[in-house]
């Protein structure tokens, strides 16, 4: 099988896995990185949501061979003391109830942030529609996001 | 100060001894200590949700571990139920240590999550608990000061003698195990609760925000091999041959294998009432060194699969149960009085029929579980609300003693009811006892929406009969797909407030697997009843609110046992909700719709607020006003509010599960609605402030949302919805051009 070369948190890894293996089961089953979820595995879901160069990415629909000699963040390596603005808030606000998306979800806040640190309601909702929570803790993660951009921006 | 049913015999339950590491360790078992005088309303009759049991851990230092017993599926039991131990021990929150118990069948009985009854069946033993231990304590600290144990105090786990000196409970904690047990120990009154009623985080939040391991799917031991297994593809067809050669050839795949004759003996049997998801079938399993390889390999395999029973479509379904409807059989439930000689005296009759579709449950996180069994033991570990009942089960499929098996919980990623059925269970065991290595068996999200016990679709037809401006009777009959509605459902709301009352049901056996999904039944029987009630109320020319009011005035002083609502309570919470809601006070082009339900012990009412927005109604608002006792943990609780709000809203609005010669027509969310962070309402939510014992909270917000979203669209378009989803009737969303009238 190939080998291919990824920046995962800041380190250089070094995985031989087949071309169209998703970047999602590299990080979980080759690199032991399971803070990624997988959801539904057709980017439908967000729980796999993860940084490719600063951009939230679904890591389900991505093969490893395509993102090879990227950067990749995951929510591992989002801070080191799990202390990022977005994790704070998250914390601040309590937002999890069965927690399972929630990783997906601050990728995806976070990603949004850096682009948008000033966002309005409304861009809050769509850019974090695409991820699903079953428990629905959809307000507080509004919330969240809200207060975590008071910090960034 | 408590109304609480529950005795309690703190003789029965309470065990000490020491820690050979040190300190002091204290059980307990519910299932002797609390028997509830009526049986709390669960679906599988089999089960009880009132006994289990927890510990407590005091080491020499005064660390203070408390062991939560019961599944966590995102309902903040790990949380809340330690509180309640922590608030008599009398120890600071901030410096307890929660550990999630394991399935311990000596120490513990009966750890499951459903029915929404862990708080209030744990009220009075967890807080007797903490108590006794913390009198223990003292006891140890007044010997050893040769003083009198009342003239002790306790805070944040120090004892103060009246002389001013202070022990650790750290410091006494040897002494404490070695000493009686004491009698009638005494609870705080309300006002005093320290922690009890103040915010708690999750108590897994730092490991859920950086990502830490701690879901089944997370799950890894050395040598661990993924198993992916092909299952029918529609309900109703068997294995019969299949060709492996090509997913063999695959990187990865270490074997293929058939499996299905452990767990078909199972399902004959009957897992207790329970049926297995495609038990009837043998399954190909593709083993494989990571779970992407075994997925793939999975979908290499061709299957020849024939018909076994009838293939199912909804078209025919719907047909069985409106037939049913129509029909003569039926089982009563309940009945009052004499319902026909009342209908035939009515001056006006109402009849409606509100029919809904299969739910999937789709817990975010797919079934899954790990398995590893050798000679010597049976290992378990993975996301599951009924552990000791699948240890049981594994044990029993295996031909082995229930001894070997030693099962962990993960925290879940979701529960919803889906993980109450152990068929991921029984199949891995049977994998991991065929190929004799650890393994983690995973579903895809399709293999999860297609193999699932889910919420059966169910109708309704209501009749009501209106004589001098009075509801003189009441008839609801239900038709339901695999069972009925149970316990003490049929003497929910209106039971009591009409004269002659009668509920009826019948039911069809399929060959899709049905089961629990949050609140069961009620999730549907709310909508259709408190949608019925506005319809009732525009008949009868009468206030909505005034309606259910004074139906609620004539169940006060009842003195029927099966009645567990409080008129009182149930008045209070609407009057609540009109209030805050600001009903009847909107400025022009805010409709409201208002729903009142109890179930699971507590009582809620909601009001939704729709505005149109570029020609369609939008559910903007859903004030939500509770009354489940005493809030042991207010942060916990407002979560479980909003999420059972939205859901509720959610899958009225969009929950859509159709099927087609068995096969089910969603397979993944790109075809299945869930609802998104776009479409959610604001969610108000209001507790009420009593002192009475508390009740649940998991389930009981999300049946009356899909009535109160029904009764405001229909004040914004005049058009009455019966059936879920609402999506699927465009139509009926069109707002009218000209304002509606009355």
């Amino acid at each position: 099988m190939p080998k291919y070369d990824i920046n995962v948190n800041g380190v250089s890894k070094s995985v031989d896995v087949a071309e169209d293996t998703p970047l999602l089961w590299v990080l979980r089953d080759h690199l032991d990185l399971v803070g990624t979820k997988y959801g539904c595995g057709i980017a439908q879901c967000g729980a796999c949501t993860v940084h490719l160069n600063g951009n939230a990415v679904r890591s389900c629909s991505l093969p490893v061979a395509s993102v090879a000699g990227q950067h990749i963040t995951t929510i591992e390596g989002l801070s080191e003391n799990g202390d990022h603005p977005v994790q704070l808030a998250w914390k601040e606000v309590d937002v999890p109830q069965c927690g399972y998306c929630q990783a997906g979800q601050i990728m995806t806040a976070s990603a949004f942030l850096d682009k948008n640190p000033d966002p309005t309601s409304e861009e809050i909702k769509t850019a974090m529609h695409g991820n699903i929570c079953r428990c629905a803790s959809y307000t507080r993660i509004h919330r969240a996001v809200e207060i975590a951009a008071t910090k960034i921006g | 100060m408590s109304t609480s049913s529950i005795t309690f015999n703190r003789r029965a339950f309470i065990r000490t001894s020491s820690l050979a590491s040190g300190g002091l360790l204290i059980g307990f078992n519910l299932f002797t200590a609390c028997k509830p005088k009526v049986q709390p309303p669960v679906d599988i009759s089999k089960l009880n949700f009132n006994d289990f049991n927890a510990f407590i851990k005091i080491a020499d230092n005064g660390a203070v571990t408390i062991f939560s017993p019961n599944p966590e599926i995102g309902q903040g039991v790990k949380t809340a139920m330690p509180m309640l131990i922590a608030e008599e021990l009398d120890v600071a929150w901030n410096n307890v240590y929660v550990q999630q118990g394991i399935l311990d069948t000596e120490n513990y009985t009966r750890q499951l999550a459903g029915g929404s009854q862990s708080i209030r069946l744990g009220w009075e033993p967890l807080r007797q608990t903490g108590a006794t231990a913390r009198q223990m304590l003292v006891n140890a600290a007044a010997a050893k000061w040769g003083v009198d144990p009342s003239e002790c105090t306790t805070s944040e786990g120090v004892i103060t003698n009246a002389k001013g000196e202070t022990l650790g409970y750290g410091d006494v904690v040897r002494e404490a195990a070695a000493l009686e047990v004491p009698e009638n120990v005494i609870l705080k009154e309300p006002k005093d609760f320290k922690v009890i009623g103040t915010d708690a985080p999750n108590v897994d939040i730092d490991k859920i925000i950086t990502g830490k391991p701690l879901f089944g799917l997370d799950y890894k031991v050395e040598g661990m091999v993924y198993a992916s297994v092909l299952r029918p593809p529609a309900f109703g067809k068997v294995l019969d041959s299949y060709d492996d050669a090509k997913a063999k050839a695959m990187p990865g795949v270490l074997d293929v294998i058939r499996i299905g004759e452990k767990a078909k003996e199972l399902s004959k049997e009957g897992v207790g009432n329970w049926t297995v998801a495609m038990g009837k079938s043998d399954k190909v399993v593709v083993i494989a060194k990571t779970t992407w390889e075994a997925m793939k390999a999975k979908e290499a395999i061709s299957a020849t699969w024939v018909d076994n029973t009838n293939m199912e479509s909804t078209e025919f379904q719907d047909k069985q149960l409106l037939g049913l409807l129509d029909g003569k059989e039926f089982k009563t439930l309940r009945k009052d009085g004499d319902i026909k000689k009342a209908f035939a005296k009515a001056d006006k009759i109402l009849e409606r029929t509100y029919e809904s579709p299969f739910l999937p449950h789709n817990c975010m996180e797919p079934m899954n579980f790990f398995a590893n069994i050798t000679d010597e033991k049976i290992h378990l570990v993975g996301p599951v609300q009924t552990p000791e009942f699948a240890a049981t089960a594994v044990a029993g499929m295996l031909g082995r003693d229930v001894k070997d098996v030693h099962l962990e919980m993960t925290r879940m990623g979701g529960g919803f009811g889906r993980r109450l059925y152990g068929d991921f269970v029984y199949e891995v065991a049977e994998i991991a006892d065929a190929i004799k290595k650890p393994v983690k068996l995973v579903f895809s999200r399709e293999d999860d929406m297609t193999a699932g016990t889910y919420r059966p679709a169910i109708k309704y037809r209501i009749k009501a009969a209106i004589k001098d401006g009075q509801v003189t009777a009441y008839h609801l009959k239900e038709a339901a797909i695999g069972g009925n509605m149970y316990g003490l459902i049929p003497n929910f709301f209106p039971a009591g407030a009409i004269e002659n009352y009668q509920i009826d049901v019948a039911n069809y056996q399929s060959n899709i697997t049905t089961g629990a999904w949050r609140a069961p039944y009620t999730n549907f029987l709310a909508f259709a009843e408190q949608s019925f009630f506005d319809e009732l109320a525009e008949t009868m020319e009468v206030d909505r609110i005034k309606l259910r009011l004074d139906l609620l005035e004539k169940v006060k002083g009842t003195t029927d046992e099966r009645i567990q609502y409080s008129p009182e309570r149930m008045q209070n919470v609407i009057k609540v909700a009109v209030d805050k809601s600001g009903w009847g006070k909107k400025e022009d082009g805010v409709f409201q719709g208002f729903a009142a339900y109890y179930c699971h012990n507590s009582h809620v009412a909601e009001v939704a607020d729709v505005e149109i927005e570029n020609g369609m109604p939008i559910v903007k608002k859903v004030t939500c006003v509770v009354d489940c006792g005493i809030v042991v943990n207010p942060l916990g609780a407002i979560n479980q509010i909003e999420g059972g709000v939205i859901d509720g809203v959610g899958h009225a609005m969009y929950g859509d599960l159709t099927f087609l010669d068995g096969q089910p027509q969603s397979q993944n969310y790109d075809k299945y609605r869930l609802i998104r962070m776009g479409e959610i309402p604001v969610v108000e939510s209001h507790l009420i402030q009593n002192d009475l014992a508390p009740t649940g909270l998991g389930e009981p917000t999300l049946p009356p949302a899909g009535a109160a979203v029904a009764n405001a669209l229909k004040a914004a378009t005049g058009n009455r919805f019966t059936q879920q989803p609402f999506s699927k009737f465009p139509e009926l969303m069109q707002v009218p051009t000209k304002p509606i009238i009355g």
